[in-house]
């Protein structure tokens, strides 16, 4: 069974439909990129499959769970249990140091173990950058903050929106990296970009348009 | 984690904090500051009308059942108290409450073919109790309010003995073209004696037709040696209640436990009981003006202490639900990213309800302090005299605060709650 099925899903708002009959199976271990041009239902999308929004109309099944019929508490603990966010925006506390900020998802989660947190931190190479705080850090190295963030808990679905939108060149390929060798690890990775360079080292990519799935096709030349 | 959170929201939020501190420190130096004036103040008001005389007042047995069937006032009634049981009073359960007493006897003069009342009192009597303690009192400490025109108060205990003083009021010293240090003959049913005035006061009462002696002389003159006709108490009182206005009417009607504690508080009534316990044969009653008066007051001033106290912990409620809605809107992205990774909103309230109470505590303690602060300018200015500080105000005052910051959270609360993370995180 895949790990993320959904059927026919709509979200509609007053009079716009941000997605309109959208199905789609992500099997465990997969690379999926979404891509799309602005408006075309990918923040949509990703909210509804990162759990924090609802479908107005359809069904999605994260791992045997229909998340449209699931409360805010049940959203919040499958958020908490099975998926890594990553932003754009980074979305750091800035109050908190890297390594801290990394602690915040395993204290909500579990246990805050900060040697478990450096690990994660040296995983996207910031182990010397762990005592900074966000506003010390560059952009590419937030990023790889929100990341470490992200994998700390050890989710089934880690999920990028944009994550490589405010990043340089240099620092986005570190990022896509990364996600290569999560995907290496089994780790099912969705990323939400408009970026063509990202979404074609993706394994699979669809495309969005006006809320509708306009392409879905995998990379033939993944993994060379 | 979580007091590291804690600490970093302080540092970056330092001034909201620090406003949100002197919010509840307003508050609570208020209610502080209220309360420990609203507990205080019925002693001080009590003090302050002491001044303004005795509230109660022993006359003989006999004589009360005259007064009270005639409604007639010092009616002649051939009834006496005992002057050796004077020093009883300051033996009663009470006996700290009893702040002054002083006894009188009077009896008919005539001065110039008028005829007068002389009064013998007590004005600075130096007593020896039965317990050992002494004493000084008499009409000094208790008419105060006497205005003294000319020489100067009477003192039995510095007065040449060789000489009578007399204490004349100011409108019969007028009619006699009387001075201080003037030499005045009585006719009285003794004989003719000579007084030397030691002063002429100014009462605004009947007083003013009185001339004031010293107790022994009075009692040779009447040939009442050892005999008082009543006794003027000056004591502190708790304000009547329920329980107080049933004893008064009849102790008898109390049960063992409302007896005992009717008995064991300073109510005008039980001093009252428990001075008849100790003077024969005696009648004593509350001056109802003065304990009347004290209990209005006190009620309205209570009233007023209250409604300031509430309307301070309203108005820093309303502070506190701006200052901390502004601050949760200001972290509204923080607030979004805790719940997308998995925080419960019982988390993030927590979280955020701990912040606000920890700078509420800092708050309430300086606010505390300020409130005793301003307690004692409230007692210096109003009762020129300090505020007690009551520890008890400690637990009402903290328990107020939470209330407060509780309250005036909530509807931050209630914001933080709806906040969604794809809302905040996405702008949506």
């Amino acid at each position: 069974m895949s790990l993320l099925q959904l059927k026919n899903i709509s979200k509609i708002y007053g009079e716009l439909k941000a997605l309109d009959d959208v199905s789609l199976e992500v099997e465990n271990g997969e690379w999926l990129a979404i891509m799309g041009p602005s408006g075309s239902g990918k923040s949509t999308l990703m909210n509804i499959i990162g759990c924090m929004d609802k479908p107005s109309v359809g069904e999605v099944i994260l791992d045997g769970r229909d998340i449209a019929k699931e409360s805010d508490k049940g959203l919040t603990e499958i958020r908490r249990e099975k998926i890594g966010l990553i932003f754009q925006q980074f979305h750091l506390v800035n109050y908190l140091t890297a390594v801290e900020n990394v602690m915040v998802a395993q204290y909500y989660h579990s246990l805050p173990d900060e040697k478990e947190a450096l690990e994660a931190l040296e995983r996207v190479g910031l182990a010397d950058r762990a005592k900074h705080l966000p506003s010390q850090l560059s952009g590419g190295e937030q990023q790889r903050v929100c990341i470490a963030r992200a994998l700390i808990n050890h989710p089934e679905i880690v999920l990028a929106d944009e994550p490589t939108g405010n990043l340089d060149e240099a620092n986005e390929n570190i990022v896509i990296d990364i996600f290569k060798q999560l995907h290496n690890e089994g780790t099912t990775l969705i990323v939400v970009t408009h970026d063509p360079e990202v979404g074609e080292v993706a394994q699979r990519m669809i495309v969005l348009d006006h809320g509708k799935i306009k392409t879905d096709r995998v990379n033939p030349d993944f993994g060379k | 984690m979580f007091f590291r959170m804690i600490k970093g929201a302080f540092t970056r939020q330092w001034k909201k904090m620090m406003m949100i501190a002197l919010t509840v420190a307003l508050g609570s130096s208020l209610a502080t500051a209220m309360i420990n004036v609203m507990m205080d103040v019925g002693d001080k008001v009590n003090q302050e009308l002491k001044t303004y005389g005795a509230n109660i007042t022993v006359v003989p047995k006999s004589s009360s059942v005259v007064n009270s069937l005639y409604e007639i006032e010092g009616a002649d009634t051939q009834a006496y108290l005992l002057e050796s049981e004077l020093g009883n009073i300051k033996t009663i359960f009470w006996a700290f409450n009893i702040v002054d007493f002083a006894p009188f006897i009077d009896t008919k003069a005539e001065l110039g073919g008028e005829q007068i009342r002389l009064v013998g009192t007590w004005f600075d009597h130096h007593l020896e109790l039965p317990t050992g303690e002494t004493l000084n009192t008499g009409v000094q400490n208790l008419r105060t309010w006497w205005d003294i025109t000319e020489g100067e108060w009477l003192s039995e205990r510095t007065w040449d003995k060789d000489t009578d003083p007399v204490m004349v009021g100011e409108a019969l010293a007028k009619r006699m073209s009387l001075h201080s240090g003037d030499t005045v003959t009585l006719s009285t049913l003794s004989g003719n004696k000579d007084f030397v005035v030691a002063g002429i006061y100014s009462s605004g009462d009947e007083a003013d037709d009185e001339m004031f002696a010293p107790m022994d002389t009075v009692q040779l003159l009447s040939d009442k040696d050892g005999y008082l006709s009543s006794i003027e108490v000056s004591a502190l009182t708790t304000p009547d209640n329920e329980l107080a206005i049933k004893a008064a009417k009849d102790p008898g009607s109390l049960t063992i436990s409302q007896y005992e504690t009717w008995y064991c508080t300073a109510y005008c009534s039980s001093i009252c009981y428990q001075i008849q316990e100790v003077i024969t044969d005696s009648v004593a009653s509350p001056v109802r003006q003065v304990a009347d008066s004290e209990g209005a007051i006190l009620e309205k001033t209570h009233l007023l202490m209250l409604l300031i106290t509430i309307l301070s912990l309203v108005g820093s409620a309303l502070g506190i639900t701006n200052l901390v809605t502004a601050s949760v809107m200001e972290r509204s992205n923080e607030i979004g990213l805790l719940k997308a990774i998995g925080a419960t909103n019982g988390a993030i309230s927590a979280l955020v309800l701990s912040e606000i109470m920890l700078t509420g505590i800092v708050g309430a303690a300086v606010g505390y302090f300020a409130g005793f602060g301003f307690a004692q300018i409230i007692g210096q200015t109003v009762f020129g005299s300090s505020i007690e500080m009551k520890l008890f105000v400690i637990p009402i005052v903290a328990v107020l605060v939470i209330a407060v910051v509780l309250v005036g959270s909530l509807p931050a609360i209630r914001m933080l709650l709806s906040l969604r993370p794809a809302e905040v995180l996405h702008g949506r």
